[in-house]
């Protein structure tokens, strides 16, 4: 197991790529989804506020 | 008129859009988490080390997916462009600004995986060949896209000269890929996609094709999420977002 995290002594390089393609790729992923989410709470807030208006 | 023309036409109709991706992300979230779990775990466990680069080579399960997925996504940002300057279609809009930050990512991605895997293997972090060089412009392209969309006021404008500048930039895709055929450099040469077949071992190939596939599948479905904000924006005032916000 300890070998398999030494990476025959590349374990910096390996393990810093992987790092930052997933640090990246799911800081990506939230703020899409974030968006979507966004973007439905603002709608939903405008309706509330003219159904009271009405 | 034809099958093929319906079926763009629904695509191009954002609510049609909104359902049918809805529908589509759970399975295609369970597919990308598949492939993703076996091309890691072929590839950094299964995956015998290389003869020549040890355990280095493994960075080659994100580098080559993420410097493929940067120019894939630019060719469907092109071709989005091609359909809104030509049929003024208004999900092609979306659909390329809603790629162009995955993109960016993924160009990002390719060059910092490959610096970390040049420092071993070459000696250095960085050298200004054609392959890297053109690498850093594509992520420049797609960074100026991105400014660009944001910067121009009105929606119809915006959408129009992304659409242009994202056709203009198509040029360096080719540069890209044949950038180690036509120029001296430090970058090894094409090694899956040789008209002679893969220069590598199935059991490393196999692990490298998950993950390019899984890299595919994340970039449909986060390109899909973004797009539905996107269009939930855009189409904040009509029915269908109202019957579909007001009804929950």
């Amino acid at each position: 197991m300890s070998e398999f995290f030494h990476m025959g002594g590349y374990a910096f390089y390996v393990w810093g790529s992987v790092g930052v393609t997933a640090v990246v790729m799911i800081a990506v992923a939230v703020s899409a989804i974030l968006k979507h989410r966004r973007e439905l709470c603002r709608i939903s807030r405008r309706l509330r506020r003219e159904r009271k208006s009405v | 008129m034809n099958s093929f023309m319906k079926w763009f036409h629904k695509w191009g109709s954002p609510p049609w859009f909104y359902r049918v991706s809805g529908k589509m992300l759970p399975w295609l979230t369970g597919l990308f988490v598949i492939t993703l779990v076996y091309g890691l775990y072929a590839g950094l466990v299964l995956a015998p080390a290389d003869y020549q680069q040890g355990d280095s080579f493994r960075i080659i399960y994100v580098h080559v997916p993420a410097a493929w997925m940067g120019m894939f996504i630019y060719m469907v940002m092109a071709a989005a462009a091609l359909v809104h300057l030509v049929w003024r279609m208004k999900m092609a809009d979306v659909v390329l600004i809603s790629s162009a930050p995955i993109g960016a990512a993924f160009a990002f991605i390719a060059l910092v995986t490959g610096s970390l895997w040049g420092k071993p293997m070459w000696g250095t972090w960085w050298t200004w060949d054609a392959r890297l060089t053109s690498e850093l412009l594509l992520l420049f392209i797609y960074l100026g896209i991105i400014a660009l969309h944001s910067a121009v006021e009105d929606r119809q404008s915006a959408g129009r000269a992304t659409a242009v500048l994202t056709l203009v930039g198509v040029v360096n895709i080719p540069i890209i890929h044949y950038s180690v055929v036509w120029w001296n450099t430090l970058h090894q040469g094409t090694t899956v996609a040789r008209l002679d077949g893969p220069a590598m071992a199935p059991e490393m190939l196999w692990p490298l094709l998950s993950m390019a596939f899984a890299f595919k599948l994340y970039y449909v479905i986060v390109m899909m999420l973004s797009a539905r904000g996107e269009v939930l924006a855009r189409e904040t005032k009509s029915r269908w977002v109202r019957e579909l916000v007001g009804g929950k």
